[in-house]
């Protein structure tokens, strides 16, 4: 008689990734840096999004950027114009970046540079709406781009990224104007998908919302460095 | 195609579990819970698995993949409510917006069914 037999194993499909994500993590807490997941569909304007974000902040705040999503090695230099560390990782076909790919950019970080200089890591993710929000990098916040030319209906077809987010930046509201579309419908209806997300109307071209991003971003980097706050206290 | 790495966590975690047993037994099916709100499509999960175990000890092995429906629950109404997926999220109520979610986030090997009969196959691809 063939006998079956049968074990209950209740174990997540993506815990390999997530024990990397948390190692990730505990890396950057280590080195109280703050790291952020920037996500958006390919063309939503992230690298426009960094270049201005580096301008504004590199000279407050010591920066590296680990770029998932290079087109060209032009969009590398184009960001090392700020004088920002880019680590470039070969990502293969793989349509997202996942735990172990961000850890080797760690890792060229580490050998490159002390990583306890830094305050911030902007991990650009590949442009896909998809599937990265559902592997974790070690990030401390999850970012996602909607430009206004994607339509109001993104967030309802693709929801589990909007769902993720802990921003929303609504990029190229310059085009609004000129395109059918209405900037409210799209902020409704991520609203409810993520009744919590912060959304900024943003614009490169015109620097509109850039301010509150830049705002958001301090705050980000000032709430994970509890040490200096708390040595500062002690002292 | 991100199931093709969903795939991979799935063999390496089996073949750690299976690794495990002194008998090697020979796997026959494997159930998955797969919630409806997760960037997985089913259909795509099983290609992988499929093209992804031949020639190793999971060959023939079956997967069986149990969807779980997304399940809101609406703090205002006090209920559980199903929304729409691409197409509403809020309460149908009172609209307020999806905030907890019950089920359909799960990704989840939930059990493994095994013969007791030594499996011979090779542990890897040859
Ligand atoms: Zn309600």
């Amino acid at each position: 008689m063939h006998q079956t037999f049968d074990e209950a194993l209740g174990i997540n499909l993506l815990h390999a990734n997530q024990e990397g994500a948390d190692h990730n993590r505990a890396h950057f807490d280590e080195w109280d840096i703050t790291c952020l997941n920037i996500m958006s569909s390919p063309g939503a304007g992230k690298t426009a999004l960094l270049e201005k974000t580096l301008a504004a902040l590199s000279p407050e705040l010591n920066i590296a950027v680990i770029e998932g999503d290079m087109t060209t090695e032009l969009d590398a230099d184009r960001l090392r114009q700020y004088g920002v560390p880019v680590i470039a990782i070969n990502t293969g076909r793989s349509c997202h970046l996942d735990a172990r790919m961000v850890a080797g950019g760690i890792h060229q970080l580490k050998h490159q540079h002390n990583p306890a200089n830094f305050d911030l890591v902007l991990v650009e993710n590949v442009g896909n709406l998809v599937c990265p929000a559902e592997f974790e990098v070690g990030e401390h916040g999850k970012v996602a781009l909607l430009s206004v030319t994607e339509g109001e209906d993104k967030p309802l077809k693709y929801p589990v990224m909007f769902r993720e987010a802990d921003v929303l930046l609504i990029t190229k509201t310059d085009l609004a104007p000129y395109l059918d579309v209405d900037l409210n419908q799209i902020v409704a209806n991520a609203r409810q998908i993520n009744p919590q997300v912060k959304i900024i109307p943003v614009s490169a071209k015109t620097g509109e919302g850039l301010a509150v991003w830049f705002d958001w971003i301090r705050a980000a980097v000032g709430k994970t460095s509890p040490q200096l706050v708390s040595s500062a206290e002690g002292a | 195609m991100h199931e093709t790495d969903m795939t991979k966590a799935l063999i390496i975690t089996v073949r750690d579990w299976w690794a495990s047993q002194p008998e090697r037994p020979e796997v026959s099916k494997i159930h998955l819970i797969v919630g409806q709100f997760t960037c997985v499509e089913p259909a795509s999960l099983q290609f992988a698995f499929e093209v992804q175990t031949r020639g190793t000890f999971l060959a023939g092995a079956e997967l069986v993949i149990q969807e779980t429906p997304l399940i809101a629950f609406c703090q205002a109404c006090a209920s559980e409510y199903r929304p729409e997926i691409g197409l509403h999220y809020a309460c149908p109520s009172c609209h307020a917006p999806m905030d907890d979610i019950r089920s359909g986030r799960e990704l989840k090997i939930d059990r493994i069914e095994y013969g007791k009969t030594p499996c011979i196959k090779p542990l890897t691809k040859p």
